[in-house]
């Protein structure tokens, strides 16, 4: 477990923007992830959701704006994207370097539970296994930051919920800072401890999770917390005749012309 | 349904017995052959039968003529592969990995692939004269081709996705290149390989029938000046055999090289 001081974040970003053509996809970006906190980032597809992420991950570069990393990253993206020739636990050492490769590899294998399954080809695994796989070649690199794009998008609802609390076991041991892309709303208050709404290309609505992990549907408050983040995506789950919220519960929107407020209202447990 | 699922004795009674149905209709011609050639309906200048083919084989090999043959046509053709498959590699690497490398190699590859390499028999046999040169270095032109677009083209489509996560992952060009690029394109490097070894046999049987002094073409030209249609159907046998068994053994490599392969996986 890391004991990283609390006092600068792990990821620091300011005025990120980044344009494709005439298309302005991120518009002065402003974010802060603090060490081992878990941020889920929602937003409409389109949204620019996976370009941010992508920059954070280097694969796309920052031409506008000041971007500050943890040169220890690891990236599990919706695809698995394992070498297909290459055995289970050698594409978890891939670009490993030091000693004993493999016995790490070995490891982090048997942290995902798939230790039994070292030396299968990708062909033969599901696609829940390759995903964990996936998520044992990020681990073994002890990343400081883990960037997470949508990994449980193509699973089988089951599968997925397997895959929630997995991954909340393994932040809760290895504590990285962790940035998920996602748009599903019950994943993100599932795992984060912030979830993030991006829209028009700047972080538009902040709510803080504080209840302890690991968490269930069945959580106070969150079938609230649920329909404010999906009233800031734009879904308004409660029809016209809404139920009255309590205001406390109200994610906070971030005004048009201001940088998020990071005062977001906190859910009080009851 | 119980017979498809459990490979049972009746089951593999019944693959036999097909096996041995498609062999049926090959055997009557066979019998069709000597009958039609010991009646006299196919005269022997124009086709020996079958087995006086037979007594041929076994003739040429006691005296040593057509291992001796073999050897001389087996060894042109494996250091004409071996130049063509290297340079077909070489250059598949060039144009493959870099867009200015494309540049230079693909368009002179690609215009003088439209020329038929059989025709460029006179030329080089003014070139390089009636030796081993020219046969080699026909061989070696001719499968140039088939490794270079099979292997620039699996190049080219290696899954940008892979890239990204080697990228990711920290691989620097080397590493993507020995990890990521090679293996991702070694499917399709096989695939040109088969073909390739094909073409060295035909460009082998053209080369050879051309002022050559040995070798399995020499000996089916040498027998047509006799009119021995027996020692040319040997001759044309001993073709046939080789491309079987050098396919034999590519699918092998194949086999062993992919065994990552979903399709060979479940083969």
């Amino acid at each position: 477990m890391k004991t990283n001081p609390r006092s600068a974040p792990d990821v620091s970003v300011r005025g990120l923007t980044r344009r494709f053509g005439a298309n302005t996809v991120l518009r002065g970006l402003d974010l802060d992830i603090e060490s081992g906190e878990f941020v889920a980032l929602l937003g409409r597809s389109g949204s620019g959701k996976t370009t941010f992420l992508r920059t954070l991950a280097g694969l796309d570069a920052v031409t506008q704006g000041e971007v500050r990393l943890p040169a220890n990253r690891a990236v599990v993206f919706q695809e698995p994207r394992l070498m297909p020739w290459k055995k289970v636990w050698q594409n978890v050492t891939l670009g490993l370097t030091g000693a004993d490769a493999r016995g790490r590899a070995v490891a982090a294998l048997k942290e995902v539970g798939l230790d039994h399954r070292l030396d299968a080809w990708p062909a033969t695994l599901s696609g829940g296994e390759a995903q964990r796989v996936a998520l044992a070649r990020a681990l073994v690199r002890e990343p400081q930051l883990l960037l997470l794009d949508e990994p449980f998008a193509a699973l089988d609802a089951l599968t997925r919920i397997r895959m929630h609390e997995l991954v909340a076991a393994l932040w809760t041991v290895h504590k990285p800072s962790v940035l998920l892309v996602t748009h599903d709303v019950d994943e993100a208050l599932l795992l984060a401890d912030r979830a993030l709404v991006l829209e028009d290309g700047r972080i538009r609505t902040e709510l803080k999770i504080t209840q302890p992990h690991p968490r269930a549907r069945a959580m106070i408050g969150f079938s609230l917390m649920r329909a404010d983040l999906l009233s800031a995506l734009g879904v308004d789950v409660d029809g016209p005749a809404g139920i009255a919220k309590p205001a406390d519960t109200v994610a906070c929107r971030v005004p048009d012309d201001a940088k998020p407020r990071r005062t977001a209202p906190v859910l009080r447990s009851v | 349904m119980t017979d498809a699922l459990i490979p049972n004795q009746g089951n593999m009674l019944r693959k036999f017995a097909h096996s041995a149905g498609r062999a049926v209709t090959p055997i009557l011609i066979l019998v069709a052959w000597q009958i039609a050639s010991a009646t006299g309906l196919v005269p022997e200048r124009t086709l020996a039968s079958p087995l006086h083919v037979i007594g041929t084989f076994w003739t040429l090999i006691a005296d040593g003529e057509l291992q001796d043959n073999l050897l001389v046509s087996l060894r042109r053709a494996m250091e004409g592969l071996a130049i063509g498959v290297s340079f077909g590699t070489v250059f598949a690497l060039i144009s493959g990995l870099s867009r200015s490398g494309e540049a230079a190699v693909d368009a002179p590859l690609q215009i003088l692939r439209a020329i038929p390499f059989l025709a460029l028999v006179p030329l080089f046999i003014l070139w390089f004269g009636i030796g081993e040169t020219p046969k080699i270095a026909l061989v070696a032109l001719g499968t140039i081709y088939p490794v270079y677009l099979n292997l620039y083209a699996g190049i080219r489509g290696i899954d940008k996705k892979l890239l990204e996560a080697g990228a990711c992952f920290g691989l620097n060009h080397w590493q993507i290149l020995r990890h990521i690029v090679l293996p991702g394109a070694l499917p399709s490097f096989l695939v040109g390989l088969r073909y390739a070894v094909g073409i060295s046999w035909l460009s082998l049987v053209v080369a050879e029938q051309i002022n050559a002094s040995s070798g399995i073409g020499y000996l089916i030209m040498s027998a047509r000046d006799f009119m021995r249609t027996d020692i040319i159907v040997v001759g044309l046998i001993v073709y046939g055999l080789l491309g079987l068994l050098t396919d034999i053994l590519i699918r092998t490599l194949e086999h062993r090289a992919l065994a990552w392969r979903p399709s060979i996986l479940k083969g």
